[in-house]
């Protein structure tokens, strides 16, 4: 009887570390994978990848730069461009508005945003932004694309409200209150309070909240692919259109017939792949140290 | 000290503002796909729509039967254990989450679609279920580390085996968080796309062999948004208005859920 227990009990056990290790193995395939299928590029281009400013699959010279940096711009212009507006909704939700049925719709609402797939932000920046950004660039006296690299940007600035404000919220909401009311019995106004107490204590959440929804931005796919433009050039202004590393891999890799160029397109994900784990990692780091 | 009082006024109202301005993004996109979708809603049995409707199911359901069971153990294993292997694993689920979806597309691409020789509803559902594990591994951790110690305690000093406290006391204890948790990854993925240009690579017929490549509503939106012709991209504006109402009902259950079957001690 007891035999037969502690057996089901060792199985179970077993079954339970097993799927730990399952997690464990998922992610070295997925990383290992990466590597290897992009060998035949690394060993072609070497370090010269990264820097390398021509992506020519006719000749076969396959240098990542301008999606490299087409990535890097939209999603540091997009972090820019959002910044006030996530800021003022985690201030506005975590300080002012604690209970009650205006934050409970703001809340729902700002959800609602993150949940909206990203294929549609793309399809509805296609119609809705790109005529507005067509229209300035026809007021600025510039080729008129209408998809540039404003326009991901825009997109994706968007999209990563909610990310950076649901997390800004909690970082908020953590301030202890002791401090506050310390404040606030000095004589210090709300905006004193908020300014001189609360953004300074939450300030490394904060941080990591826009880290973390970097991290998203610099992975986007879909929305940015709509919008961008997909040129392989290197853009000479926010007005021009670009590529990103996630969007060449989405347009070109069901083309990609030479074994090079698959391999130069792998090679992508694993740049991309790896600048996003740095970000999310450092990013959770900071969430974490702050809850603790 | 009116200065002060002024600036205070001045910093609610630009905070309140900014908070208006970026909710208005989401009234418009709504406001686009309601009336340019529901227009298009009677082609919806005459058109791509229904496929791509069936194949939506098709891939989320093969997504779910790899990653619920796996996601749930591994849930459990995390906040059962401890040790350095527990907070590798939860590393590893960390930087999961944070994979960018066409990355995992390509590996999926790598690893199935290349060694099948073909595009199939199975790589793409494989694909989300990637997507989906993460999600679910972290609300079914977070759930049972809220339920308090002494039902674990109460259950063990009657004699009850580990494996079936667990079973029959943590999990059940747990359901509503669990569930939720897996609503919400299958909204997540059920607007996916990036891997299925991949994997399930997209069909124009109706199609459930699930070896062949599928249809499904992300892909047909995205197709159809950017071609050319008028009646395509205003049945994509159709095939948003379904995809958007699938991922708000399945968010509104969710919540409905977790009110209905709360943790209560």
């Amino acid at each position: 009887m007891v035999d037969h227990y502690s057996n089901k009990e060792l199985i179970f056990k077993k079954i339970l570390f097993l799927s730990g290790l399952f997690i464990i193995a998922l992610l070295f395939t997925i990383f290992l994978t990466l590597i290897v299928s992009s060998f035949p590029s690394i060993k072609a281009f070497g370090l010269g990848f990264l820097s390398g400013k021509i992506w020519d699959p006719v000749f076969s010279q396959y240098g990542c730069f301008p999606f490299l940096l087409g990535t890097l711009i939209t999603a540091g212009l997009a972090l820019f461009l959002s910044f006030f507006f996530s800021l003022s909704i985690s201030i506005l939700i975590g300080e002012y508005l604690k209970k009650g049925i205006l934050p409970f719709l703001l809340k729902g609402l700002i959800d609602l945003l993150a949940g909206i797939p990203s294929v549609i932000y793309g399809f509805w920046g296609l119609f809705f932004l790109v005529p507005i950004v067509q229209k300035i660039e026809v007021f600025l006296g510039i080729t008129p694309y209408g998809v540039s690299i404003l326009t991901a940007s825009l997109v994706l600035s968007i999209m990563i409200i909610p990310y950076s404000a649901s997390i800004g919220r909690e970082v908020i909401s953590l301030v202890p209150s002791e401090i506050k009311e310390a404040g606030y019995s000095l004589g210090a106004t709300r905006y004193e309070v908020i300014r001189k107490v609360i953004l300074p204590y939450a300030k490394g959440g904060l941080f990591a909240g826009f880290l973390l929804s970097l991290g998203r931005a610099l992975g986007e796919t879909m929305a940015v692919t709509m919008v961008i433009g997909n040129s392989a050039l290197l853009p000479k202004n926010i007005f021009n259109p670009g590529n990103t590393m996630a969007s060449v891999i989405a347009n070109e890799i069901t083309e990609a017939t030479g074994k090079l160029y698959l391999s130069s397109l792998i090679e992508i994900g694993l740049v991309l792949f790896i600048l996003t784990t740095i970000v999310n990692i450092m990013g959770s780091y900071m969430v974490g140290r702050v809850k603790c | 000290m009116l200065i002060r009082i002024i600036k205070n006024r001045l910093f609610l109202g630009a905070i309140v503002l900014f908070s208006i301005f970026s909710i208005i993004p989401l009234f418009l996109i709504l406001f686009f796909i309601f009336k340019n979708g529901i227009s298009s809603l009677d082609f919806l049995f005459t058109s791509q729509i229904l496929n791509a409707i069936v194949g939506t199911f098709i891939l989320i359901i093969l997504a779910g039967i790899f990653s619920i069971p796996l996601g749930i153990l591994a849930g459990i294993y995390l906040s059962e254990s401890k040790g350095r292997l527990v907070y590798f694993v939860r590393l590893c689920v960390e930087v999961l989450q944070g994979i960018p979806s066409i990355v995992i597309g390509i590996i999926v691409y790598l690893l199935i679609v290349v060694p099948m020789k073909g595009f199939s509803a199975i790589s793409g559902g494989f694909a989300l279920g990637i997507i989906m594990l993460p999600v679910i591994i972290k609300s079914t951790e977070e759930t049972l580390k809220l339920i308090p110690y002494f039902l674990k305690e109460a259950s063990l000093a009657l004699g009850v085996p580990y494996y079936k406290t667990i079973l029959k006391v943590i999990l059940p204890a747990g359901f509503s968080g669990i569930l939720t948790g897996i609503l919400l990854s299958i909204a997540r993925v059920s607007g996916e796309t990036a891997p299925l240009l991949l994997t399930a690579f997209g069909s124009c017929f109706m199609n459930l062999d699930i070896s062949k490549p599928i249809n499904s509503l992300p892909l047909l939106i995205f197709n159809y948004a950017t071609s050319p012709y008028s009646d395509w991209i205003s049945q994509a504006w159709g095939a948003s208005l379904i995809l958007v109402s699938l991922v708000l009902i399945l968010n509104i259950i969710a919540k409905l859920v977790v009110k209905k079957w709360k943790i209560q001690f």
